[in-house]
């Protein structure tokens, strides 16, 4: 067949292909740099990135479009190690990994670092515990495994809830990232790049399923890392003559560390209190049950992290691509090496921002921000309808407007604009940091664009995968397995890519409205999917004992107890606090504001003022949030309770059922061996025993 | 009977290469951040980071990734001595 053979002839020349296509890419973008000197207006350059980069992955797209089933859901399983990495990086570095990251590293100092620990720690669980178990077996999704394993649908149905609850809400916030992405750096309206977002991911998975979502995905991340490093390499070479900033940042967290100190001699506030190099658990101000929740707190969000990223089924099904199952864990490593170069990047972003804050910002008078030549960042970000950096909470419009929120702010200062900024006059948000460090850098907007293109591509590879997962499992394990299984292939892809269709577009519209919790809710998905799939999965693999009564109770459990207290502790705090109050830790203060606030709402309710109700119902519900916790766990970490109690329901039952049957243990047997062939082939029987 | 004892053999030599990697996935991602705020108060020579910081934003890091391809490594030896390497 032709198509079979231009394929080997692609994949043969992967190397050659992708070399060209990176050394294509940056000759544009040296071109593009060369048009803006010859006065080519921004907005034209910052759409070029965006047509070019879009027009590329829809070629790759419509290149790799596909008939054959295996194609669709598997990519053929003919991917190589090294580029099933890539697409891995692409596939699980976010818009939030991209853009939010390194700011959360600036604002939270040391604490932040979980987050790096978190998201690349949890491969070794994949490689070692997981990834080589799955693509012996050869299903094409993870409920697959656990129908399989697990006797049939309500496993099934089950792992399909789970699925799409930590899978959608993901999904919606990576199209909310592309049309801040366009907002924010391009200038397009919101809606617009959220459906320019929409038609960029359709094109690249609609026609080629996971073939076509693999090879853009490997496009993608190489706009992506090099969108990254480029403005911080830059900015290390102009400040160091090294253009490693991960290596020369080491200087930089010194210099920070003798500022923070410098800052409190004189009296200012530093945030985080303990200091940016510090962990929280070393705070001496604490002691008893407080230090306890924060070393708890610290390592129970990496340990959450770490065990939700060997569960996400987006990221599991990626293994399933590979050739062999040796390319599958080999592949692991692949991907955690390309995800590495992104994240031990970061934290070098978030030091040189907070220097460059330090040095060049903190003491200047609030006139410099508008005079200042190497101030025009804080200009250009904190504009009006744009305010990433903030200053006395205001938007960077004039001095005026400045000089009166300042003095509204902190009324004993007496503002003017000669008024030196401190450090709590002056706020950045996350996602400012690594859009800005282009101009602090004094770039050309050129990268800028580029830097969009990369928040862009991470946006676009993370969704694909996603959506890929929720649609697949919709199509091949509720319609096919459960609905009509004697359908046929042509059918079989028309459902899928229908549905593929409709979930997209339900993504995109609950994007349009620009949801902020929706973001909030992404860090959700991995104690979710901690809860949810981790116990199923390894004990599935790992001891032959577990029976389908255990896993069905374990999953409900640990998944249930885990939504229970994500949805209690952040939608009904009150209730959760007064029901559980015996449990909470928190500071007297946090209390005592509770209580006051407390009171405050019963006041406005009996006046009957409606809205000083609304009012005090939110500083009610906001206090009753920071207090309503059992032994201080926050809300994204909840993991930690449905992980053991998953593990234990799923063990207690197990072992109070019959043991699976022999035809089960021999399979357990053959998947935990490499040789001989797949245990599920195309159409679905299994055939290893 | 001896394919049966191999496979045993063979799942027991693979249990214990994963323990094994477990045990130092354990130990990068937390033991060693334990000792944070202690191993602040050293340098990493030249680069000047302190070592807490260091280890939480590199060094673990580079950690995880040698572990993986080791693992990858000792499994494929642990394939092939028992004859269930894939070709």
């Amino acid at each position: 067949m032709s198509t079979q053979a231009s394929s080997n002839a692609f994949l043969s020349n992967l190397g050659r292909i992708y070399g060209l296509y990176t050394g294509a890419f940056l000759g544009f973008v040296v071109i593009l740099g060369i048009l803006e000197y010859a006065g080519l207006p921004r907005v034209y350059i910052g759409y070029a990135f965006v047509a070019l980069t879009i027009g590329v992955y829809a070629a790759i797209g419509i290149m790799s479009r596909t008939s054959a089933v295996s194609e669709y859901y598997v990519a053929g399983r003919s991917v190589p190690a090294l580029y099933n990495g890539m697409a891995t990086a692409a596939d699980w570095m976010s818009a939030a990994s991209f853009i939010g990251m390194a700011g959360t590293l600036y604002l939270t100092g040391y604490n932040g670092l979980a987050f790096i620990l978190g998201w690349t720690g949890g491969y070794v669980l994949v490689a070692t515990l997981i990834a080589p178990f799955l693509r012996k077996f050869g299903a094409y999704t993870v409920p697959d495994f656990f129908a399989f394993r697990y006797g049939g649908n309500t496993a099934r149905f089950l792992a399909i809830i789970v699925l799409m609850s930590c899978s959608f809400t993901y999904v919606v916030a990576q199209i909310v990232g592309t049309g801040l992405i366009g907002a924010r750096l391009l200038g397009m309206s919101y809606e617009t790049a959220v459906w320019i977002g929409l038609a960029g991911i359709l094109v690249c998975s609609f026609l080629g399923g996971m073939r076509a979502v693999t090879w853009t995905q490997v496009a993608q991340y190489i706009v992506l890392i090099i969108a990254y490093l480029l403005p911080v390499v830059i900015l290390s070479a102009q400040k160091y003559g090294i253009p490693f900033p991960q290596l020369t940042y080491g200087d930089v967290l010194a210099q920070i560390a003798s500022k923070e100190a410098e800052f409190r001699a004189a009296g200012q506030v530093v945030t985080p209190a303990v200091g940016y190099l510090t962990p929280s658990f070393a705070n001496p101000a604490l002691s008893g049950g407080l230090l306890w929740v924060e070393y708890v707190n610290y390592f129970g969000l990496i340990l959450c992290l770490m065990v939700g990223t060997a569960s996400l089924p987006h990221v599991l099904m990626r293994y399933f691509t590979t050739p062999t199952i040796r390319e599958a864990r080999k592949s692991v490593g692949w991907s955690l090496v390309f995800i590495f170069i992104l994240y031990f990047t970061a934290p070098a972003y978030a030091a040189f921002a907070k220097l460059e804050v330090y040095n060049s910002v903190i003491g200047q008078p609030l006139s410099a921000v508008f005079s200042s030549d190497s101030l025009s960042w804080i200009r250009s970000y904190g504009r009006p309808g744009l305010g990433l950096v903030r200053i006395c909470g205001a938007e960077i419009s004039t001095i005026e407007a400045l000089v009166r929120a300042c003095a509204a702010a902190f009324p004993a200062m007496n503002a003017t604009a000669a008024s030196p900024i401190t450090l709590s006059m002056f706020a950045i948000h996350p996602d400012g940091i690594v859009i800005s460090t282009p101009e602090i850098a004094g770039l050309p907007y050129v990268v800028a664009g580029l830097v969009a293109a990369g928040g862009l591509a991470a946006a676009l590879s993370t969704a694909d995968g996603l959506l890929l997962a929720m649609a697949n499992a919709l199509s091949h394990d509720i319609y096919y397995k459960m609905i009509n299984q004697n359908a046929t292939t042509e059918t079989r892809l028309k459902v899928a890519k229908g549905l593929l269709v409709l979930v997209a577009v339900a993504a995109a519209y609950v994007s349009s409205f620009n949801p902020a919790d929706i973001v909030a809710m992404v860090a959700w998905a991995f104690s979710l999917a901690a809860a949810g799939f981790f116990p199923a999965l390894v004990l599935g693999i790992w001891w032959k004992r577990t029976t389908t009564q255990g896993a069905i109770w374990g999953i409900i459990a640990g998944f249930s107890i885990t939504l229970f207290y994500l949805v209690g502790t952040r939608y009904n705090a009150v209730w959760f606090f007064e029901t559980f109050r015996g449990l909470s830790i928190a500071t007297t203060a946090q209390y005592a504001a509770y209580e006051a606030a407390k009171v405050a709402y019963a006041a406005a309710v009996t006046a009957g003022d409606q809205a000083r109700i609304a009012a005090t119902w939110l500083a009610y519900d906001r206090s009753a949030q920071v207090v309503a916790n059992w032994w201080g766990i926050r809300n994204i970490s909840s993991g930690l309770f449905g992980l053991p109690l998953g593990f234990l329901v799923m063990i207690v039952v197990s072992l109070m059922t019959p043991a699976p049957s022999k035809e089960l243990m021999a399979f357990i047997d053959e998947i935990r061996r490499p040789k001989g062939d797949v245990l599920m082939n195309e159409k679905g029987d299994v055939i290893g025993h | 009977m001896t394919t049966k004892d191999n496979d045993v053999s063979y799942w027991n030599a693979t249990t214990k290469l994963t323990v094994t990697a477990l045990v130092v996935w354990f130990f990068f991602s937390f033991i060693v951040h334990f000792f944070a705020p202690a191993m602040n108060a050293f340098q990493v020579p030249i680069l000047k980071f302190p070592l807490g910081y260091y280890m939480a934003s590199q060094g673990s890091l580079i950690g995880f990734v040698a572990l993986i391809f080791w693992f990858c490594a000792k499994q494929e030896q642990i394939d092939r001595d028992f004859g269930n390497s894939e070709d």
